[in-house]
């Protein structure tokens, strides 16, 4: 009994660690698939389009309703202080720093790893991995890397958008429900904000865009077992890649606090 | 008798040499944890021959294949297609060797997102420099070769089984290989669109001379493509007719059980088999 759950606990040690070593991998061959030959423009211009502009929409209305319930939220807080003023440099504060960056990195690893996951898996359930390799081309080079830079580029730029709109929503609830003139609630965002914050909130995407499509990327790829396994795959896509989103975004603020400030 | 293996050469093949081994296979075995998938697998396919094999479901036909093109890697053996030994190359390395390779997939694999015309161009357009023009011509020739030349700008969704079959034999002939490799190609379609598909691979073996590899369990499907040949005379239709003695024996069959060459001969050879097991296939 204590023999087989001490196999059976190696056995699950030895996929994890194959896993992590084919994730390794993919990423490496990824990062090298964007600077060597051959390189498929057109197929990054198409997934900056499916992956940026396909989820401007569930970005803008998540960026929008969280700055608003935030200014909601907060306003009956300060109202404690008498420090319903500074509302501004709440929002400003937590939509930069943290909640615009992994909610839009929440939000991509819903719409877009589960969608690469899903499209992968089928892929390689119905052959298609295998006749792309017959056929002379690199899965990698043609499906990972277009996907990985369009992540790249696209998840910082949604983030900045959800910033915007979320800050948006708080000055639209500031002025409506709180009753703060415009001018006070912009001077107090601009005022709560340093350019470390600024960095911050800038850089983590870059992090976060690649890890949410290479995961849906490596789980897609390892596909196996018909339409079933294309559905397991996309949960676990999704599953894993918002796991991994919250762990890499407190590792690298852990970082950046102690390199900006 | 066992041929002379191109390891034994010490050379890369001259493919222009008449009948030169385009694919050879010595001693491959392979194995997925404690599966046995092939064991001591011993086989060549000479410059435009037919190599036909058979076996039950799991005999590792389908893995054979793999192995030529480079998908799958063998745990011992030496493999060599068209001068290359494909089991030392790296993916990269093997890009090369399948540019002058085509494989048609079991259920035709072809890309859903893509129409007929783009999924059989897609390596000449991608992966070549041919102006657009050109590779327009070659698809429209290669689809007018399987008689699909009107559903060009169809998505394979729209296409029967058949169709979608053909369109891969196309999309696998369109860059002009010098060897196809042919994955169930008539399973689980009806007999008169399987005789279509046998008539595509004769035609592609004959008139294109491009050495085959099929794999089936359809024996119809196989003796018809290993007793017939086509013929054309100027620039009319192609005709299929019975194959005379000495094409006959460009054919050969390997009979696969649990993963190791159970027969290998000729069609008549296979006929007059009093092997029980080859009985049992048969019959």
């Amino acid at each position: 009994m204590r023999g087989a759950r001490q196999a059976s606990a190696i056995r699950w040690l030895k996929r994890s660690l194959l896993e992590v070593q084919e994730y390794t991998r993919l990423c490496m061959a990824a990062m090298q698939g964007t600077v060597s030959r051959p390189f498929y423009a057109r197929d990054v211009m198409e997934q900056i389009e499916v992956i940026g502009l396909g989820s401007l929409t569930v970005v803008v209305l998540t960026g929008f309703f969280t700055g608003a319930v935030l200014a909601l939220q907060s306003g009956m807080t300060l109202d404690q202080f008498g420090a319903r003023p500074f509302v501004g440099r709440l929002i400003s504060a937590s939509m930069i720093k943290e909640l615009g960056p992994v909610l839009t990195a929440l939000m991509l690893a819903g719409r877009v790893g589960s969608g690469i996951a899903a499209e992968l898996g089928s892929m390689m359930v119905t052959e298609q991995i295998s006749a792309l390799r017959a056929l002379g081309t690199d899965p990698i080079r043609k499906l990972v890397v277009p996907r990985v830079l369009a992540g790249f580029i696209m998840c910082p730029i949604l983030t900045v958008v959800a910033n915007a709109v979320g800050l948006a929503g708080g000055w639209l609830i500031a002025l409506t429900q709180l009753r703060v003139p415009s001018g006070v609630y912009w001077t107090s965002v601009v005022e709560g904000l340093y350019i470390q914050d600024v960095w911050m909130g800038l850089i983590k995407p870059f992090f976060l865009g690649f890890v949410i499509v290479t995961i849906g990327c490596h789980v897609g790829l390892r596909t196996s077992g018909g339409t079933q396994g294309v559905g397991r795959s996309t949960t676990n896509a999704v599953v894993a890649a918002s796991v991994v989103v919250l762990i890499v975004d407190f590792f690298l603020s852990r970082l950046l606090i102690s390199i900006l400030f | 008798m066992r041929h002379k293996s191109l390891a034994e050469f010490g050379v890369a093949v001259e493919l222009a040499e008449p009948h030169a081994p385009v694919v050879l296979f010595d001693k491959v075995c392979l194995a997925f944890d404690e599966k046995v998938i092939l064991q001591d697998v011993t086989f060549d396919v000479r410059a435009g021959h037919t190599k036909i094999f058979l076996g039950a479901s799991g005999a590792g036909k389908s893995t054979i294949l793999k192995l030529m093109l480079g998908l799958l890697k063998p745990d011992s053996g030496t493999i060599w297609v068209l001068g290359h030994r494909v089991d030392q190359l790296t993916e990269t390395q093997m890009m090369g060797v399948r540019h002058h390779m085509g494989m048609v997939f079991q259920e035709g694999a072809l890309f859903d997102s893509f129409t007929v015309g783009e999924n059989v161009g897609y390596k000449l357009y991608e992966e070549t420099t041919l102006p657009l023009a050109e590779v327009r011509q070659r698809v429209e020739e290669v689809l007018g070769f399987v008689g699909l030349g009107e559903h060009i700008d169809k998505q394979p969704s729209e296409l029967s089984g058949g169709q979608r079959r053909r369109v891969a034999i196309a999309r696998a002939m369109a860059a002009k290989p010098t060897l196809l490799l042919y994955d169930e190609p008539t399973t689980g379609l009806d007999p008169i669109t399987s005789l279509t598909i046998d008539a595509e691979i004769i035609k592609l073996r004959d008139l294109e001379a491009v050495t085959s590899v099929i794999v089936t369990h359809q024996l119809r499907d196989a003796f018809y493509v290993a007793t017939h040949a086509a013929s054309r005379e100027g620039v009319g239709e192609a005709e299929i007719v019975k194959a005379a003695d000495s094409k006959l024996s460009e054919a050969d069959f390997v009979m696969l059980k649990d993963g190791s060459v159970h027969f290998e001969g000729s069609a008549d050879e296979l006929r007059r088999s009093t092997d029980p097991y080859m009985q049992t296939f048969l019959s």
